[in-house]
């Protein structure tokens, strides 16, 4: 049996009185890399934030590693962790946004090394020797001393990435990781990610990218106005939907 | 030889348009006389007139009263502005803090010392000792403990440096505030997302909160450099107290307001000159985000 990394339990969560998601349940496995897709505002974004404690839900269970995220055990109910905790929980997972969010003065380098300094302490040299074979593996040793204004899209989501995995992620959360970018700079960005999933990370993944679901996911999700409308494998969900919400979407697509 | 190959390739110049002349502008023409009207007037105003009484200007203008009160103007503006910034910084924290009390509290001071004349807040400071005879450390309703007399410890200086330092506070946490709320919500995001806490996501967005705080506190240092002139009413020997003391003797006011004037105008000026030179630094990185992401490489 394999491990689960990721534990999604009827969790609910509303903006004032919308509620954005409405008992979303998803399980992925450690290894496992979960597509979701569906409309926009449908609630991919929020579902992502809520797994890295970004947002607080207001009910239902995450578990990373099948420990509870942003809350804890009380009696018989659950109480919000202190901001300390949660942001160390926050540490243990990468997030990837769709634009980019580098620290626009740091250097792609520095960018990098940001989480394992200021946040886990480590010491500097190792942690730039790390950066600097991690910016290697997102074929950018020749932009380390960039400032992300110099550097293109593509380039600046593959200093996102490495910047994410430099704090050695249990799990790595994207959103929308080239949908802002120009198509003949999607490419780039696709391929660190289909080598991330290679190397056995379990990768919790919001795209529009068909192809790279049907090549890469494990499983593909169908969200739509904060439910889960469909789920299994990739043939499955987008070449032969049972639902007529997600015949449409894969329709348009 | 090349060069002939060349001419005789391409003989004939490209073919040039019929130039179009602007037409004058009526407008224009009498805006410039105008001017020049204005101008001769005043020149000639200014240079008949006995009573500019220029010699009695030059005379002055670096009078050591004078250029003693020009130093007491200028280390108040340095003192305001360090204590408007320090105390600024905590306001604009607690006004983005998400508890509705913390940044009522802070709204409600910017409020107020916004809200209120300078010069009343000046004079009040000066006058706190009706209101308050004895200043006290304490805790409400708690035991306390008298420091003095606020006659003794509120001497004028200290009222003028309290009552400018807390209107600058008032709006440096304003531009601040700005600043921070300034800095792309993503920023904020990726900082979390690496774990980090309330201080840590400040510090990292500090920086970029910079690019937009300095230029206005460039203008603000310029306003507070001549707001501090009303301190002249609780007898402060600054620039223009050090002024009114001298023409309150000779009965020379216009000259040596114009003194006055003058050096204000200087001093001004200089950080006028500062704040552009700050503002072509700060400005330069200040491209959105959205031409960034696809500007090449
Ligand atoms: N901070 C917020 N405050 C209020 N409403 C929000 C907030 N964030 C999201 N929403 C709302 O929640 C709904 C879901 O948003 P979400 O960003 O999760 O959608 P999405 O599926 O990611 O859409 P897209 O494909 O456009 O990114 C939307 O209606 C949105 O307006
Ligand atoms: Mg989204």
């Amino acid at each position: 049996m394999t491990d689960v990394m990721l534990e999604v339990r009827a969790v609910r969560k509303s903006f004032g009185h919308v509620e954005v998601l409405r008992g979303i349940d998803l399980t992925v496995p450690a290894g496992n890399v979960a597509c979701i897709i569906g409309p926009s505002g449908s609630g991919k974004s929020t579902l992502l934030r809520s797994v890295n404690a970004l947002e607080s839900v207001d009910a239902g269970e995450i578990r990373l590693g099948g420990e509870l995220i942003g809350c804890t055990e009380r009696g018989t109910g659950l109480v919000a962790l202190p901001e300390k905790q949660t942001a160390a929980q926050r540490a243990r997972m990468g997030m990837v946004f769709q634009r980019f969010n580098l620290f626009p003065h740091l250097t792609a380098l520095e960018n990098v090394m940001a989480g394992p300094v200021r946040v886990q302490r480590r010491p500097k040299d190792e942690v730039r020797r790390e950066a600097s074979d991690l910016l290697d593996r997102v074929g950018l040793a020749d932009r380390v001393e960039y400032y992300p204004a110099h550097l293109s899209g593509g380039q600046q989501q593959r200093v996102a990435i490495a910047r994410a995995l430099a704090m050695k992620p249990e799990l790595m959360l994207f959103d929308e990781p080239t949908s802002a970018l120009d198509p003949e700079l999607v490419g780039e960005v696709l391929d660190v990610m289909r080598e991330l999933a290679r190397d056995g990370m379990t990768m919790l993944v919001v795209t529009h990218e068909m192809g790279f679901a049907r090549e890469i996911a494990d499983t593909v999700t169908f969200m739509d106005e904060g439910v889960i409308v469909e789920h299994g494998t990739p043939a499955e969900v987008i070449d032969s939907p049972r639902h007529e919400r997600t015949r449409e979407f894969c329709a348009r697509i | 030889m090349t060069a002939r190959t060349v001419e005789s390739v391409e003989p004939h110049a490209p073919p040039a348009g019929r130039r179009i002349a602007r037409r004058p502008n009526r407008w224009n023409l009498l805006g410039v006389a105008a001017v020049a009207y204005v101008v001769l007037q005043v020149a000639s105003v200014v240079t008949t007139n006995e009573n500019f009484a220029w010699p009695m200007i030059g005379r002055y203008l670096f009078a050591p009263p004078i250029l003693h009160g020009i130093g007491l103007t200028i280390w108040l503006t340095v003192v305001v502005m360090l204590i408007g910034v320090l105390l600024g910084v905590p306001l604009a924290i607690m006004r983005i803090s998400g508890n509705p009390l913390v940044s009522g509290a802070a709204w409600c001071y910017v409020w107020v010392f916004r809200g209120t004349p300078l010069l009343i807040q000046v004079i009040f400071w000066f006058n706190i000792s009706a209101l308050f005879p004895v200043i006290h450390l304490s805790i409400p309703f708690g035991p306390s403990l008298a420091l003095g007399s606020a006659n003794s410890l509120i001497t004028p200086l200290t009222a003028a440096v309290i009552a400018l330092a807390l209107n600058e506070a008032a709006y440096m946490a304003e531009t601040i505030r700005g600043g921070l709320l300034g800095v792309d919500q993503g920023q904020r995001d990726a900082a979390r997302a690496l774990g980090m806490t309330g201080s840590g996501v400040l510090r990292m967005i500090m920086p970029q909160a910079m690019r937009m705080i300095i230029p206005p506190t460039a203008n603000n240092t310029i306003t507070t450099l001549k707001n501090t002139a009303l301190v002249s009413v609780i007898g402060i020997a600054d620039l223009l107290h050090s002024a009114q003391i001298i023409y309150a003797q000779n009965y020379q006011t216009i000259p040596l307001l114009i003194v006055a004037a003058l050096w204000y105008l200087a001093l001004t000026s200089l950080l006028g000159i500062g704040q552009n030179r700050l503002e072509r630094h700060f400005g330069k990185g200040a491209r959105p985000m959205a031409a960034r992401g696809r500007d090449g490489r």
